[in-house]
């Protein structure tokens, strides 16, 4: 049996005893020359025979209800060869579902996203589509789909959402009280009562906040408020379906996860999943957004009417109102200390906008919150509110960020009014290993302290920073990392090169720490491994690159895989050299015989007779394993605010963060630059800017302003290495945690450049000169 | 033994108690086990055979991707936690 077992279990990280070969170098990625090249293939780069055009009629309503479709002209247009309602669509059921995920879906919801039922409930909402012989045919068309809308009052915050006479989005929507126990709040269709807005209430609580407070000496308690900010990927949305005759499905996109886009497609359709294919193309940007279903099931459909392929694609306006944002946040932090530093109580509120359906981010945010800190007495309690806004989608580190920018603002003036220095105040609280979690787990071996101390130690901290109006600031944060089950195949080339085929699509480099972890144990050069990305019917399951677990599964995955290729080719020399396999050895990438040691053979030279002396080797491996360790980042930054304009300039930004094991350290750096930049953003302008009917007033990268290079100074980073028990290279998810600290670390240097506390975001420089003058409204 | 525990909202199946240890194996039979101690406990954490959607299971700190299939240690912490997402209709 070749298959590795589910959940391989180690000893001990090699990281903590081996030197590498492949493991921490810097090689090139496999997939640069195509995408410097524009070879690389993108969802929206799929041309196939006889392929269609397709648009999507959107809602100009924020919320209404469609009392009427008529499509009876869009049909007559010349050129047009299908049109679809949700009437086309099945209705799934509104129970939600475990699709194998992890995450939690309601088929029904996300259906209803796809494309509106009985109402819209959000401006850029789905109502119909056409598909046609070209783009400009197909938008001509879908203005002449008349639809009769009855107008109802948008809600548009949760403040609002939660009155007790707000308007109500779903009428059936129950409410989920303490979800880890039992569903709330059940309604029934004969159940006279009034809906609610609230689809989630949880609480968290660990020890007596209540004696903790008491035996607090300095409390700070504060409310926080952040913007919607889109991930602002630079490639929109796209999918191209063919429905064959057969009555299977090929879709042809870019996601974060083939097998999870097949899963969503399927189960909105109410196709088995082995009659949909899921084709991965290149990605340009996810950040999380790319987890979920929008066009698949409205191209597979217009594909099913007119028995052709057909394409839809977004513009950047459909991205912005037709995809989700992160969620709009309102967040109380209270949280007390003894006057020698030491935290004794928290209590948090947070309240996260969920957009038009049920799920924002406010479970992980609750739970990341007060992850860095030992509090023993802590309490967390979260709502998750609909509101007539697009639905909420991830966006790295879901929920996390704003809830740091709570947590870390307050702990920052927390130790101001201790007068403590703010990273001797969180070495101080600082969590470790064993700590308990607001949640009541326990943390495992983590690189918090490591990581404090590596930022105390640096020139930045300690450079004195000189001039009027500047600032430094420093913040934390916490991201739990993922992980779920995940293929690899590897197979041997006569040339003594391997191919490697696995799940995770690629987003900031996995393909490259795939074939890093081939070679490795492989002994082999990094471009002696070939890495690809199966499709649906070429590789086994995957879950999607999210959460920070692509190379960690992943790369157990390959680990395995090519473990499992050693042990096949000893096998292999074993029978070649007549003797016994226990007495061959497997060292760099040479097999040697214990007993006789001048029986030695290169892995190309078995490679070249494997055909003939018992047929090709293929290992395979697919795994679920434990243990992603979690990440932690800090981050330090200079500001400089003008009291003119308000705006602020970054001066110098650092970002540490412990990567357990850097597998290629150049794209570990990449993904720290690239959190940072995006928080920074969302710190300093990004925010959906609305009208009072909900319309969003700048979407387009024009008016929604996201920072570039001539933005910002170099981000330096430091790779902090406190190896992760769990994995045998001893590496950490690094892709998220990078967001978690800038915008609470921004707040807490416009303070000391400022005198000014920045409570709501973003600090646009609009929000900054109000401050400084003391106006209300921050 | 593993040592369960209970959430606050099911300690009126538990009568108060907040946590319990139990001799097992696997996350199914500590939920065997919390409803033959606790009648009622498994109708509120299983469906069909599996956790239900909006619960997770986080054994050793680790919230687990196998469900009732994850094994336990005799020294593990187990805590039944709500699982991400979230939203459903009557039907």
């Amino acid at each position: 049996m070749s298959v590795s077992q589910v959940t391989p279990v180690i000893e001990a990280p090699e990281s903590l005893t081996q030197e590498y070969q492949v493991i921490g170098t810097r090689p090139i990625r496999p997939d640069g020359t195509d995408k410097v090249t524009g070879r690389a293939q993108y969802g929206a780069d799929v041309r196939l025979t006889g392929l269609l055009y397709g648009k999507i009629l959107r809602s100009p309503h924020a919320h209404a209800r469609i009392k009427a479709i008529d499509i009876s002209r869009a049909l007559a247009y010349p050129g047009v060869k299908a049109v679809i309602t949700s009437a086309e669509l099945p209705q799934p059921s509104g129970k939600v579902t475990d699709l194998g995920e992890g995450a939690m879906i309601n088929p029904r919801f996300m259906s209803n996203n796809c494309m509106a039922k009985d109402k819209v409930l959000y401006k850029g909402h789905a109502v119909a589509a056409v598909a046609a012989a070209s783009w400009h045919v197909a938008e001509e068309a879908i203005a002449l789909i008349e639809v009769d809308y009855e107008v109802l009052p948008a809600v548009m915050t949760a403040q609002e959402a939660m009155r007790p006479d707000a308007p109500i989005l779903h009428e059936r929507l129950m409410s989920l009280e303490n979800p880890n126990i039992r569903p709330g709040g059940l309604r029934e269709e004969d159940d006279p009562g009034k809906g609610s807005n609230i689809a989630n209430h949880f609480v968290f609580e660990v020890g007596d906040v209540a004696q903790g407070f008491r035996e607090a000496e300095v409390i700070v308690e504060r409310e926080f408020h952040t913007a919607a900010v889109h991930q602002g990927y630079i490639e929109p949305h796209s999918a191209t379906a063919l429905w064959n005759a057969d009555g299977s499905l090929i879709i042809w996109c870019s996601s974060q996860g083939h097998f999870a886009i097949r899963e969503q497609t399927a189960r909105t359709l109410g196709l088995p999943v082995s009659k949909v294919k899921v084709i991965p193309m290149e990605i340009g940007g996810g950040f999380g957004a790319k987890t979920l279903i929008y066009l698949e099931p409205v191209a597979a459909l217009l594909s099913k009417k007119t028995g052709r392929p057909v394409k839809l694609a977004m513009n950047r306006t459909e991205v912005f109102q037709g995809t989700g944002p992160t969620s709009g946040t309102h967040t109380r932090v209270k949280i007390g200390a003894k006057k020698d530093g030491r935290i004794t109580a928290a209590d948090a509120t947070l309240i996260y906008e969920a957009g038009a359906f049920p799920g924002s981010p406010v479970n992980p945010g609750s739970q990341c919150m007060l992850a860095p800190y030992d509090i023993p007495n802590a309490r967390v309690e979260g709502y998750d509110i609909v509101v007539n806004r697009p639905k909420s989608a991830a966006y790295r580190a879901p929920g996390a960020p704003a809830a740091a920018f709570a947590s870390e603002s307050v702990i920052d003036e927390l130790a101001e009014k201790l007068g403590m220095d703010p990273l001797e105040f969180r070495l101080l609280n600082g969590a470790k290993e064993g700590t308990r979690r607001v949640t009541g787990l326990r943390l495992p071996r983590i690189g918090y302290l490591e990581t404090l101390e590596a930022a105390k130690a640096h020139p930045h901290y300690s450079t004195p920073l000189e001039g009027a109006n500047r600032g430094r600031g420093v913040a934390t944060g916490y991201w739990h990392n993922n992980t779920g089950p995940a293929s690899a195949t590897v197979s041997v080339n006569p040339d003594g090169t391997v191919i490697l085929v696995e799940g995770s699509v690629d987003i900031g480099g996995s393909r490259a720490a795939a074939a890093m972890h081939v070679a490795e144990v492989l002994g082999l050069a990094y471009d002696e491994v070939k890495p690809m990305i199966g499709d649906t019917e070429s590789v086994g399951f995957t879950s999607q690159t999210g959460g920070s677990s692509a190379t960690f599964k992943t790369g157990w995955a390959c680990y395995e895989a090519a473990t499992d290729v050693k042990r096949q080719m000893i096998e292999r020399a074993a029978k070649i050299w007549e003797v016994d396999a226990a007495d061959v050895e497997y060292e760099r990438g040479v097999l040697t015989y214990t007993k006789n040691p001048e029986l030695r053979m290169a892995f190309k030279d078995l490679a070249r007779r494997l055909n003939a002396t018992g047929g090709p080797i293929v290992g395979r491996a697919n795994v679920a394993p434990r243990g992603a360790g979690p990440g932690f980042a800090v981050h330090i930054v200079d500001v400089e605010v003008d009291p003119d304009t308000g705006k602020t300039q970054i001066l110098r930004y650092t970002a540490l963060q412990d990567a357990g094991k850097a597998i290629h350290p150049s794209y570990v750096e990449g993904q720290i630059q690239g959190g940072a930049v995006q928080g920074i953003g969302w710190a300093l302008n990004e925010e959906y800017v609305f009208n009072d009917k909900g319309e969003m007033l700048n979407s387009s990268f024009l008016d929604y302003r996201m920072p570039t290079s001539l933005d910002l100074p170099m981000i330096d980073t430091v790779i902090v290495e406190v190896p992760n028990p769990g994995h045998p290279f001893g590496l950490r998810g690094v892709g998220e945690v990078s967001i978690v600290p800038p915008m609470a670390a921004i707040a807490n240097a416009i303070y000391r450049a400022t005198g000014v506390r920045m409570r709501q975001l973003p600090m646009s420089p609009a929000k900054v000169v109000e401050a400084l003058s003391g106006q209300p409204g921050n | 033994m593993a040592t369960v525990y209970i959430p606050e909202p099911l300690q009126p199946l538990s009568r108060g108690e907040t946590q319990v240890t139990i001799e097992a194996t696997t996350v199914r039979q500590i939920i065997a086990r919390l409803e033959a101690l606790y009648p009622g406990m498994e109708d509120a954490l299983v469906e069909d055979g599996d956790l239900k959607p909006h619960i997770a299971v986080a054994v050793d700190g680790e919230v687990s991707i196998l469900g009732v299939v994850e094994p336990v240690r005799a020294d593990s912490e187990v805590h039944f936690i709500p699982a991400l997402g979230g939203g459903s209709m009557a039907r």
